[in-house]
């Protein structure tokens, strides 16, 4: 039994709304995987939920005709990763999807909720954040995009207001096409572990795939929230694979800043952006084609 | 809280049955309709004790709703005896492959195992490995149990071949 003071299940998105607007207090529950075990160890213990669990308008993964890449919050990890959608516009985030937990929370946990929890080692989160999604949200107000680069407003905090419920993950076509990624998740364990450090890399080649066009790098538990290295982004723009790939790492180590904590310390995490960075943009520019 | 009424199928039977919208459904299989295959151990999803389907997926019951599970198909250790009181070919390559020691994991990695069995594929050694490691046995070391999800899998892709 869980310590919970009480529980609605919302029928539609205006309902949970309202059912938010009416309890100032309420946490909102999707798929349980964050929430349930916050309650369990106490820290919400005693709260009010308003769950949107299996809302049929909130669910589903699509792309419009004119490209864009439409993904419903409440997509599991497991739906994300099976996704022939994903497969065939953003594998790379697929791959990510499948990387959260294990297979049992993959098929309860959300990637909205991912989102939602603004935890910088949320697996899906850096390379969401590497593509620049843009997040809609519907809330009493009406409803509103919020590019994912202002997001996040530190450990845990998103700018999601009470009242306030994410509806889509939205990724327009020139974010993705011409593009390719790779996700890479360092942690102690291969399942059901948080990731020491995550690496999220998106590469655009230049027609004979000699050269690095653009590339997008973003890292997990890098920073207190995901954060894009942009100015490595800048550095790299132009350069010949070869070169791209020589200096991602020390470009990147200098840029971030993460920090000591239980789980590793920060001399270690900047071995790992070092090192994980040139492997995550060689893994990027293989799948794009290039030949290392 | 005030009791409410899940109506849903569980192991093949229409079931209603009162339960506390605090409760988990480990709890309420557990406590309230006695499928006591349905382990507690972590309570936080972590070591897949309590794992059963929904719907034919796998998930852990002890951070799942059970308000959720609103007409939901609900599947337990308790569903997969044949109509003659016999172990599923799942259990017995369990058995087999002495894939059991204490016991306190079996129910659960049995159940990802009908899932993995059921959705009718061969898969790699690697691949096996990663559609179990949602559980955790602190007993066998885990090759034991590999070797009987491997089993099982093969045995229904030729059926009689396992034996």
């Amino acid at each position: 039994m869980y310590d919970i003071a009480s529980i609605y299940q919302a029928v539609s998105l205006a309902d949970a709304i309202a059912a938010l607007e009416a309890d100032p207090a309420a946490i909102l529950i999707a798929g349980g995987t964050d929430v349930l075990i916050k309650i369990r160890e106490g820290k919400l213990a005693g709260c009010s939920l308003v769950s949107i669990h299996d809302l049929p308008e909130l669910q589903g993964i699509s792309l419009e005709e004119d490209g864009h890449l439409v993904i419903r919050p409440l997509s599991t990890f497991r739906q994300v990763e099976e996704s022939p959608v994903i497969a065939q516009t953003v594998p790379f985030l697929g791959e990510a999807a499948g990387q959260a937990g294990g297979p049992q929370l993959r098929a309860a946990g959300t990637i909205g909720g991912n989102v939602c929890n603004g935890i910088t080692s949320a697996d899906t989160a850096s390379t969401l954040v590497a593509l620049d999604a843009l997040l809609e949200v519907a809330g009493p107000a009406g409803e509103r995009t919020v590019p994912i680069s202002q997001w996040y407003k530190g450990v845990g905090k998103v700018d999601l207001a009470h009242g306030e419920v994410l509806t889509a993950i939205r990724i327009p076509p020139d974010r993705y096409r011409g593009w390719s990624g790779h996700y890479i998740k360092y942690a102690q364990r291969s399942a059901m572990d948080i990731a020491t450090l995550g690496v999220a890399c998106l590469v655009k080649l230049s027609p004979d795939k000699s050269t690095v066009e653009d590339v997008r790098l973003a890292f997990g538990v890098a920073a207190p929230v995901p954060t894009r290295a942009v100015e490595t982004e800048k550095a790299l723009a132009g350069l010949p694979l070869g070169e791209a790939l020589g200096r991602i790492g020390s470009l990147a180590r200098d840029e971030m800043n993460p920090r000591d904590s239980w789980r590793a310390s920060r001399a270690f995490r900047l071995e790992l952006i070092e090192e994980l960075s040139a492997r995550a943009l060689a893994r990027a520019a293989e799948k794009g084609g290039a030949a290392l | 809280m005030s009791l409410e009424i899940l109506k849903c199928t569980v192991n093949g039977q229409a079931v209603e049955v009162a339960f506390d919208p605090r409760e988990s459904l480990a709890d309420t299989l557990r406590y309230r309709l006695g499928l006591t295959s349905v382990k507690k151990g972590c309570e936080v999803g972590e070591c897949g004790a309590c794992t059963v389907l929904v719907d034919g997926e796998a998930i852990d019951s002890c951070i799942y709703l059970t308000l959720w599970a609103q007409g939901k198909h609900i599947l337990t250790v308790e569903g997969l005896k044949n109509d003659n009181g016999e172990l599923s070919e799942i259990q017995r390559a369990f058995i087999e492959e002495a894939a059991v020691q204490c016991g306190f994991c079996t129910p659960g990695l049995i159940m990802s195992a009908v899932e993995i069995v059921g959705s009718g594929k061969q898969y790699t050694r690697e691949e096996l490995r990663r559609l179990i490691s949602g559980h955790l046995c602190r007993c066998t070391g885990y090759q034991n149990i590999l070797n009987a999800v491997e089993r099982a899998v093969r045995s229904a892709e030729h059926p009689g071949a396992g034996d």
